[in-house]
């Protein structure tokens, strides 16, 4: 076990006295620009970057991969508690999550989201420490067809078990869509649906999108439904959060199940906004409890935690040694790599050992400490829900204006999401789900890119998606996931009409 | 640019009239913003943030600089921005060739004339690089094993230097390549390491990894002479070592991406010749020298008419390649 000792040379680099201060005061900011509003990790990092030019590299990697790991923990901080998602990976966190701190239990949801982050952490970094090079070799067997099929079975691993009507998804996913191609397209060059609007070449961000969705358009419903009852009394309770943790391990399977996803998603380029999507929509259709998920199930916040952190994890694998940052966050930080005269590539694992193995090492200790200091932010953070809904409401929407505006800079920013909280409300008045439209938003162009590319390749034969093992593995598992419900759906009939019937309009009430 | 020349210089004698008894030029009074048009990580965003390192490193001003990437539409978000900020001498852009040969291709709401032109700092060179274990030692085996008219070339973005580039092989080279874009030079290159791609015509500095890494290599350079010797890259080869296209018998002279230097419309000569000064002496420092050399660049410094002349010439080249596609916009 080469990777073994190599492990242990990293640990005593990364365990020195300089280097775990580094990692407190990395998470300790990370925790802050989570929570803060529009902030968020890649920002942060990028604030950070400047700061480390003076410090060795490893250092500097320890200071700035801290502070991811505790951004990425105070991102489902904002998604539980306001059902505002700070990351495009945390938007599924906010299903269970907000009914459950709405319903009185935020200790519980902030603590399990946690635990299970830790668990998922944890499981990516075991993963990169063991078989990186095998994983290196995987990415690099996909090209366009390839991610194409990892697309697919993202949508319709979420798609084919969603709860809402099908066809409500399908006209969601298709306005996602729509939103996801404004702007330059990568394969013709040319500028689409601007609609004369200038700044539109940019394209429309994600975090516009999801403040506007989640954030103002919850809002929008709380202010005509339950104007008067909405603060929750919580009381600081130190005891639920050791509680909480110590229910983990009663949901392994979920666990287990949504850290394979994770870490799939992570090594193959899907992302952990994908895998968290995915594994939300698996646990839904295989848990027990899935016909209750979105009313504050455990296992419907464990999943897509546990998947998203797993997934953060091990993308950070591809960056350092393919050089294909996995996340925005990754992007800045492979920034950073170059200016401190390190070339991300192949060779990192070969020429700069230290440095790998610090950054390995540091993964360990930093999750253990990210982990330890965001429980015991717990309490605190849970007192927040007990703040009257006329305070928190202006709260929100100051929170919803800033993060916008902070994006770019850019007023229409802000009317946009503002534009994007009225179809949020839209959205749960007419029972449509949400949840395939931010997806689409998120990895709408990627797959449409990918799609392309493959036909520019294959001259137009679809054949390109059955041209080898494992894009032809891919595109089955996502029609067979596809159809499945359907399939499901017709058995039922066949036996008991009835019964079937009223399962649907069981299901028509948890809508996502 | 006729008319914006005459309107600054009518300017410049207005607002050095006005300063000539203090004779103190302009100076920066607030944080300066660097905008990079491209996202973190790729060369733009590399030169503006060594830029600013320097500027820091050596206080070439009081003024603390920030650098913010505005890389959307592949870089029509920075420009556009640049557009809207004018007169703001506040807000530095830093982008390629692309502020010129974008507006040719696709509808963007923004032209280089909107843009106070600075400097061209550094040009990047670019290679044709084929997969470790391809069959062909140079470009003349190449071309002849394209001829087959099955070859895919990938690059970044689309009817962009990459693309433009392409076309002029498949005319030279009397070949058909299948282009395909993708995102960006990295992505590309990873492309061609997992053998999805036949061939990409990387920077330097974009494919120095996968070098070193030994899953792909150069056939040859797009550039008069051989790029200068420098440190091995591999074990056994340096840029140096990389033979022209023109020896292998692919005749495009030379193609390069110059890295330029903009600010918003309508600032006042006296502001843009403070820019010009603080980029001359950012280009004499040693930590500039290693920046280049690092990425692999070739050293210029291109400013006021010279520069002109530059975007003129490679304008009507652009022009003519987009015009054979059917790319330019109507």
């Amino acid at each position: 076990m080469d990777n073994l000792a190599e492990l242990l040379h990293g640990f005593t680099i990364a365990v020195t006295v300089p280097h775990l201060a580094l990692m407190v005061v990395g998470v300790l900011l990370g925790i802050l620009v989570g929570v803060l509003p529009g902030l968020g990790a890649p920002n942060g990092v990028s604030l950070l970057l400047p700061l480390t030019f003076g410090m060795q590299p490893v250092s500097a990697i320890i200071l700035l991969s801290s502070m991811y790991w505790g951004a990425l923990f105070g991102g489902s901080v904002t998604s539980i508690l306001f059902n505002i998602p700070g990351e495009p990976s945390s938007v599924a966190t906010t299903f269970d999550g907000y009914p459950m701190a709405r319903d009185g239990r935020p200790t519980t949801a902030l603590a399990t989201a946690f635990g299970s982050a830790a668990i998922g952490a944890l499981v990516g970094v075991i993963l990169i420490t063991f078989l990186a090079s095998w994983v290196a070799e995987v990415a690099l067997a996909f090209g366009p067809a390839e991610y194409f099929a990892v697309y697919f079975l993202a949508f319709a691993s979420f798609v084919g078990m969603g709860g809402a009507a099908p066809i409500k998804t399908v006209v969601a996913l298709a306005i996602g869509f729509a939103i996801a191609a404004i702007g330059i397209d990568t394969v013709s060059g040319s500028v689409r649906l601007t609609m004369g609007v200038d700044e539109l070449v940019k394209g429309v961000s994600f975090v516009v999108a999801v403040m506007g969705l989640f954030g103002i358009g919850e809002l929008l419903v709380a202010v005509e439904e339950e104007f008067h009852a909405r603060a929750v009394s919580s009381k600081i309770d130190w005891a639920e959060v050791f509680r909480a943790v110590g229910r983990l391990p009663r949901h392994g399977v979920a666990l287990l199940r949504s850290a394979a996803i994770g870490c799939w998603m992570g090594i193959t380029p899907g992302g952990p906004t994908a895998a968290s999507f995915m594994s939300y929509g698996i646990a839904r259709r295989f848990s027990r409890r899935g016909r209750y998920f979105g009313t504050g199930e455990v296992e419907g916040i464990i999943s897509p935690e546990t998947a998203d952190h797993a997934a953060g994890t091990s993308a950070l694998l591809p960056m350092l040694s393919l050089g294909i940052p996995g996340s925005a966050t990754a992007a800045v930080m492979m920034g950073g790599l170059m200016i401190w005269g390190l070339n991300p590539g192949p060779m990192l694992f070969v020429d700069q050992k230290d440095f790998v193995w610090g950054l390995i090492a540091s993964m360990y200790v930093g999750n253990i400490v990210a982990v330890a200091l965001v429980l015991l932010t717990v309490p605190v953070f849970a007192a927040l829900m007990r703040i009257p809904f006329v305070v928190i409401a202006p709260l929100i929407v100051i929170i919803c204006v800033v993060g916008a505006y902070s994006v770019s800079n850019s007023y229409l920013d802000v009317v946009m999401m503002l534009g994007f909280g009225v179809v949020g409300y839209l959205f749960k008045k007419l029972f449509y789900p949400l949840a395939p439209l931010v997806l689409a938003i998120v990895i709408g162009d990627k797959a449409e890119d990918a799609f392309r590319q493959s036909m520019l390749m294959s001259r137009g034969s679809l054949g390109i998606f059955f041209a080898n093992k494992l894009v032809t593995c891919l595109i089955v598992a996502g029609i067979a996931l596809l159809l499945l419900p359907l399939v499901l759906q017709l058995a039922r009939l066949w036996r008991k009409p009835a019964s079937a019937a009223a399962e649907t309009t069981a299901q028509e009430k948890v809508i996502i | 640019m006729g008319r914006t020349s005459i309107f600054s210089l009518s300017a410049a004698v207005t607002v050095l009239a006005g300063t000539m008894p203090a004779l103190a030029a302009w100076q920066p009074q607030k944080p300066i913003e660097f905008v990079a048009t491209a996202g973190p990580g790729g060369g733009t965003d590399n030169l503006a943030r060594a830029v600013q390192n320097i500027i820091t490193k050596h206080k070439l001003t009081e003024q603390p600089i920030v650098v913010v990437n505005k890389g959307g539409g592949s870089g029509a978000e920075g420009y556009v921005y640049g557009k809207a900020s004018a007169g703001d001498p506040y807000k530095v852009i830093f982008g390629t060739s692309n502020a010129w040969q974008q507006p040719l291709v696709s509808k963007v709401a923004f032209n280089y004339t909107d843009l106070t032109p600075v400097a061209a700092m550094a040009q990047d060179e670019f290679l044709l690089w084929v997969k470790q274990d391809a069959p062909y030692k140079n470009a003349g085996d190449y071309l002849k094993a394209a001829a087959s008219g099955e070859f895919k070339m990938g690059g970044a973005q689309s009817k962009d230097t990459d693309e433009v580039l392409t076309r002029m092989i498949e005319k030279v080279g009397k070949v058909k390549l299948t282009y395909i874009p993708f995102k960006s030079g990295a992505e590309t290159a990873v492309q061609l390491a997992g053998g999805h791609l036949d061939s990409h015509v990387n920077n330097p500095s974009e494919s120095l990894g996968q070098w070193r890494g030994g899953t792909q290599r150069p056939l040859c350079v797009f550039s008069p002479k051989r790029l200068p010797q420098g440190a091995k890259v591999t074990a056994s080869e340096g840029w140096g070592d990389v033979p022209t296209c023109v020896e292998q018998g692919l005749d495009i002279k030379q193609y390069e991406q110059p890295r330029t230097v903009w600010l918003p419309g309508k600032v006042t000569p006296d502001q843009a010749a403070f820019y010009v000064d603080l980029m001359k002496k950012v280009q004499a420092t040693p930590e500039w020298k290693d920046y280049i050399e690092k990425t692999s660049q070739v050293d210029t410094f291109l400013t006021g008419a010279e520069f002109d002349k530059f975007i003129k010439e490679d304008l009507e080249h652009v022009k003519q390649v987009a015009g054979e596609q059917g790319w330019l916009v109507k």
